[in-house]
């Protein structure tokens, strides 16, 4: 976080604690409302940095607020007031400082409405991941307004350059001010429609950070848990839908097996080679009732579908004992929902486990022809393992040697790679 | 409320194509009344063809006339729109009932119009800073 407090190694500062905290379990909250009352996302998240910044002195010197969300929502309108005051080009000036008084007047009231505080935050969601912005600066702006990351660490994660970065989050907030993107939740008609895009951008998040299509760390932890976060708030503010808890599930069992995912060296590890005791058993549990829940509001979607896939992965004592013909099923039904050639790849895998390797590449060998495909790493290191399996050595090799040219992943590469060397060994 | 322009773009096409569209002049018709019942139209125009263009440009205090649009794309500009809407997502869903929008090639940019009040805010602060 960014808050302009000092922090000295080891020293006990309650102070900047508290700061901290409210920063990172109250930002979203108090920005959300603010913007409601501004009418302004860059203005808003400015008074915002401002009492986060003034906090730290103001609470060494006269202790922690009872309610320190409410300190800091305070300090922010007013913050608000005097940047209004001070901006000379904004022509309804006046009286959007009138409305900020009237505002500051009546905060005790303002604070106790739980409700507009949970409507604010979906105002943000749903602005921040409107279409009409394009998708890289849906995820950052989420990221930043939402999950309270720095701009610095946002663009780490994503391997963009920090001024690049913020280049992207400024013109996105300023398209959504000149525009006038509406700061609201969609009416019903589009609620199903939005809210799909809303999932689709965490989802983005969550998988950015799980698989890392580029560079060396296999792993980057901060987002999943970033988009974990968010799958939580958005089940808070959206309990009656069926793929809110579907896509919470997916992303709770996937994020169990993180830590089982790379060895000590930091080497991928197969699903099917990985260490079962390494998974966390209180995050399956958590992910297995969120299915649940979702299953029990008897919306199909594709969440709920790759979550389910997911568990029976997970919920297979070892990798053989896992049930393909199940997983291939719902990869089916998958298909029927969501037509992608991914989505056929994968259910030519499970039937591969279930029905044989020639009965997988009967479905997989269609797909080489698929042009989304033809750069698909996971499609030819997937042949390559039905081929072995089926005894074509010399097709099995072909097959890793395209996958691992495909690989911009040096963890992944190097998996492939001794997979083919495994083969050659054998051969 | 905010106004914004909406400019229509689409490819040329063959006569045979453009008689159909032609044939499609009462959806046009019906989406500008309602758009002025709804109280949302502020300006619409249909374009003459593109060969009608001349670009203006002024370069070191001469003018030069150039025949032809300012830039030759596939699609040409052949329409706009100016509504007054709440906010863009209205705007949206206006762009999207507009029989172009669904043509081959055709295409609805939506752009905001600077508010007039802004301008008088900015030139007010530019005077106080002289």
């Amino acid at each position: 976080m960014s808050t302009g407090s000092e922090r000295r190694p080891g020293a006990d500062d309650p102070a900047a604690d508290a700061v901290a905290l409210t920063f990172r379990e109250e930002r979203a909250a108090v920005l959300a409302t603010l913007i409601r009352h501004v009418g302004d996302f860059q203005l808003a998240e400015d008074a915002v940095q401002d009492a986060f910044a003034s906090a730290v002195a103001a609470w060494r010197r006269d202790g922690v607020p009872a309610n320190p969300g409410a300190w800091i929502t305070v300090a922010a309108r007013r913050r608000a007031i005097d940047r209004l005051r001070r901006d000379r080009s904004l022509a309804d000036r006046a009286e959007r400082v009138a409305e900020l008084v009237r505002l500051e007047a009546q905060e005790e009231a303002a604070m106790s409405d739980e409700s507009a505080i949970v409507d604010d935050r979906l105002r943000l969601i749903f602005t921040c991941c409107h279409p009409a912005l394009d998708l890289p600066a849906r995820v950052a702006l989420t990221l930043r307004a939402l999950g309270g990351l720095t701009t610095a660490e946002i663009a780490r994660a994503f391997l963009v350059s920090e001024p690049a970065m913020g280049k992207r989050i400024v013109r996105a907030k300023r398209k959504i001010a000149d525009a006038h993107i509406p700061y609201r939740v969609p009416e019903d008609e589009e609620l199903l429609d939005r809210l799909r895009g809303v999932l689709r951008v965490v989802y983005l998040i969550f998988n950015e950070g799980y698989s890392a299509s580029e560079g060396d760390r296999l792993v980057r932890g901060g987002l999943c848990s970033e988009a974990i976060r968010l799958g939580l708030l958005l089940r808070d503010l959206m309990p009656d839908d069926a793929e809110v808890w579907g896509l919470l599930a997916l992303m709770l069992l996937h994020d169990a097996r993180r830590a089982a995912r790379i060895d000590g060296e930091g080497r991928y590890v197969a699903l099917d080679e990985q260490d079962r005791a390494s998974w966390d058993r209180g995050r399956i549990a958590e992910g297995l009732r969120a299915l649940e829940r979702a299953v029990r509001l008897r919306r199909p979607g594709e969440y709920q579908l790759q979550a389910a896939i997911t568990a029976l992965h997970i919920q297979a004592a070892d990798a053989e004992a896992t049930d393909w013909a199940q997983i291939a099923e719902l990869y089916g039904a998958l298909a029927q929902l969501n037509p992608s050639p991914v989505v056929e790849l994968n259910r030519a895998a499970a039937v591969g486990f279930a029905a044989g390797p020639e009965a997988g590449l009967e479905l997989l060998t269609p797909l080489l022809g698929e042009p989304a495909l033809a750069r698909y790493q996971p499609l030819h290191a997937a042949h390559a393992e039905l081929l072995r399996r089926a005894g074509d050595l010399p097709g099995a090799e072909r097959a890793y040697e395209r996958a691992i040219a495909l690989s911009a992943n040096t963890v992944e590469r190097a998996e492939l790679e001794s997979r083919l060397h495994g083969l050659r060994r054998r051969g | 409320m905010p106004n914004y322009l909406l400019m229509l773009y689409a490819p040329e096409v063959e006569p045979a194509e453009q008689a159909e569209r032609e044939a499609e002049m009462p959806l046009w018709l019906e989406l500008n009344e309602s758009l002025q019942e709804a109280g949302l139209l502020v300006a619409t125009g249909r374009l003459r063809p593109v060969e009608t263009a001349t670009t203006v440009r002024v370069r070191d205090g001469e003018t030069e006339l150039t025949d032809g649009p300012f830039a030759v794309t596939k699609e040409v500009l052949g329409g706009y729109y100016v509504l007054e809407c709440r906010d863009l997502d209205e705007a949206l869903e206006q762009a999207a009932r507009i029989p172009l929008a669904r043509y081959r090639g055709g295409s609805v940019e939506v752009r905001p119009i600077v508010d007039m009040s802004e301008l008088d805010a900015l030139r007010a602060a530019a005077a106080e800073r002289a």
